[in-house]
């Protein structure tokens, strides 16, 4: 039989989502096809908006924390701890170093929490099912050492402004322990599954091949970005918490395809995991909570000074009688703005905080990962089989409650 | 430590830009160490664009706007660039009054920019010249005013179109 080969086909759209098992929430794609071909791609979201950042200008800085808990729901402690880092950097709180180690502990727990969830459901998506089913089971570990440690399991809001809410017991340290005692196995369970199966291979390799400087310039960050083999990651560049005082190392990938990105996630399990018994070894006694916390009865109104915020810088010259003189230049909106940026599972969440010296945010920009990873969809999915564009949401990992906040 | 190292690298950065595109410059502020810039619009891509190509900063963070209500200009458009070589961080904000909400679109120098434009003119009603899809992204397409304003109620100030053909369909005994 013989096909005319300048044979014209007509483009064909079709409608993936929002309701679909493998968009990882409600998000819409808009597939233009020549053949199995996709020549057009078109992600609509926002059917999850919810004005988080409207929200929060209406709401004293402690009042907002449990809105960061509803952004990425998957890894709500990591968001938590972001807010908390900006905000403690915009007020000039400091952070017991106690507390540090624990938010540092809960910040990795949630990562390989968020790992977990991210391997099982794409390795589902592209055909592997049992992983799910493995990984389901450790995911339930760590949950039950967060109802330990706060009571709650997916929204904890545990982490304060200024520490966090309540001090862990030995019962968690102990179980913590056990647990980095037992998951590099689960790992390397996760790996034999997969690793060397061949289904997995062929659908991973060379598929949605990103280039450094076309994920730079995306403005893709943490796994995603790292997959092509730059090594951005604010834990290291701009550390907070603890992770000054651990050694972990950054994996990197070569190629830039869904397989390293793969590969720089589970080995960031390993690292995860080293990091949580650094800090149960090295952890100090003492206070969690700062003295200078605000609580949630932090007045909406013009809020009080503890340091002097303006001048850092002079700490040679003679300030006497400054802070008398400083008081009447404050009665006016003396805008402050400040971006923090931490590195989240998924990657960089950025806080941005514009304050009228008030109880609330004047303005709360939030810089989610997700929203920045779903618009590299087009770039990834023109000129690829329609089956990869699954393979290729499931390896930027998006969140849909982060993505439209 | 390392932190007060990239903050007099960043001031040294906007002092060269000062020096180079000394009528843009409104004021240069440090606030915790991180020194942010604020300018004219006219030139933000030029400038940009100089950030980019001269002095390594390709990564945007962020790009959001701000809305000061009773102050004029009313808007800010803010860009947060880091320099992932040399891990310093740096903050232009561009001046946008209401008269003329508008600002050079800066999506070929960055791809990623893109959403964040169309976010920025979902919420507040700037539009950025040359972008090639501004629609809006998170609201509705037919949603009136623009949300992030500082005059715009928490409530909002009417029921949603397609919200409201469910209520009344339901209020009519529909087949709900």
């Amino acid at each position: 039989m013989s096909v005319k080969r300048d044979l014209k086909t007509k483009l064909l759209t079709i409608n993936m989502g929002p309701q679909h098992p493998a968009t990882h929430g409600v998000l819409r794609l808009v597939l233009e096809l020549d053949g199995e071909t996709v020549v057009n791609c078109k992600p609509y979201v926002g059917y999850l908006h919810r004005g988080t950042e409207k929200l929060g200008e209406n709401r004293t800085y402690p009042m907002a924390l449990p809105l960061t808990d509803r952004l990425d729901y998957v890894s709500s402690m990591a968001n938590n701890i972001g807010f908390c880092v900006a905000v403690e950097r915009l007020l000039g709180i400091e952070v017991p170093e106690r507390a540090k180690y624990i938010r540092t502990i809960m910040a990795e727990l949630t990562r390989i929490a968020n790992h977990i969830v991210w391997i099982a459901t794409h390795a589902l998506d592209i055909g592997a099912m049992t992983v799910f089913l493995y990984s389901m089971r450790d995911r339930e570990w760590i949950l039950e050492l967060y109802e330990m440690a706060c009571g709650a399991r997916l929204t904890v809001t545990y982490p304060r402004i200024g520490g966090v809410r309540a001090d862990v017991d030995q019962e968690f340290l102990d179980h913590c322990y056990k647990f980095t005692e037992e998951f590099p196995k689960r790992v390397e369970q996760y790996e034999t599954l997969i690793d060397q199966n061949r289904i997995w291979l062929q659908r991973t390799k060379g598929i949605g091949v990103l280039t450094a400087e076309e994920a730079i310039n995306l403005g893709l960050t943490g796994p995603t970005l790292r997959g092509s083999g730059v090594p951005y990651d604010v834990r290291k560049f701009a550390p907070y918490d603890a992770y000054d005082k651990v050694e972990f190392e950054v994996p990197v990938g070569k190629v830039g395809d869904v397989y390293d990105r793969y590969r720089c996630r589970m080995e960031e399990f390993r690292q995860s995991n080293s990091i949580i018994r650094q800090c149960l070894e090295k952890m100090p006694s003492g206070y969690v909570l700062a003295a200078d916390a605000p609580g949630y009865d932090m007045a909406a109104g013009p809020r009080k000074k503890p340091a002097q915020p303006s001048a850092p810088k002079a700490e040679g010259a003679a300030d006497t009688p400054q802070p008398p003189a400083n008081q009447p230049a404050e009665q006016g909106p003396a805008f402050e703005e400040i971006y923090v940026a931490t590195e989240v599972p998924k990657g960089e969440l950025g806080f941005y905080f514009v304050s009228d010296g008030t109880g609330k945010p004047y303005r709360m920009r939030i810089r989610a990962p997700s929203f920045v990873h779903a618009s590299a969809l087009p770039k990834m999915c023109e000129g690829s089989l329609v089956a990869d564009v699954i393979a290729n949401i499931g390896t930027i990992d998006i969140v849909l409650g982060e993505c439209d906040r | 430590m390392a932190q007060k190292v990239a903050t007099k690298k960043a001031q040294k950065i906007a002092e060269e830009i000062t020096e180079l595109f000394a009528t843009e410059i409104i004021e240069i502020k440090e606030f915790r160490g991180q020194v942010s810039l604020t300018l004219k619009k006219e030139k933000i891509k030029e400038i940009l664009k100089y950030l980019k190509e001269e002095k390594g900063f390709n990564h945007l963070q962020d790009l959001c706007g701000v809305d000061y209500f009773p102050l004029k200009p009313r808007f800010e458009v803010v860009y947060n660039l880091y320099n992932i070589q040399e891990r310093i961080h740096l903050r232009l904000k561009a001046k946008v009054d209401e008269e003329s909400a508008q600002i050079d679109s800066i999506i070929d120098l960055w791809q990623g920019a893109d959403w964040h434009e169309r976010e920025c003119f979902d919420m507040f009603g700037i539009s950025f010249t040359g972008h090639p899809y501004l629609k809006r992204i998170l609201m509705p397409e037919d949603w009136n005013g623009y949300p992030l304003r500082k005059d715009y109620p928490l409530k909002g100030k009417e029921i949603w179109k397609g919200f409201r053909e469910i209520l009344e369909a339901n209020l009519q005994g529909g087949d709900r």
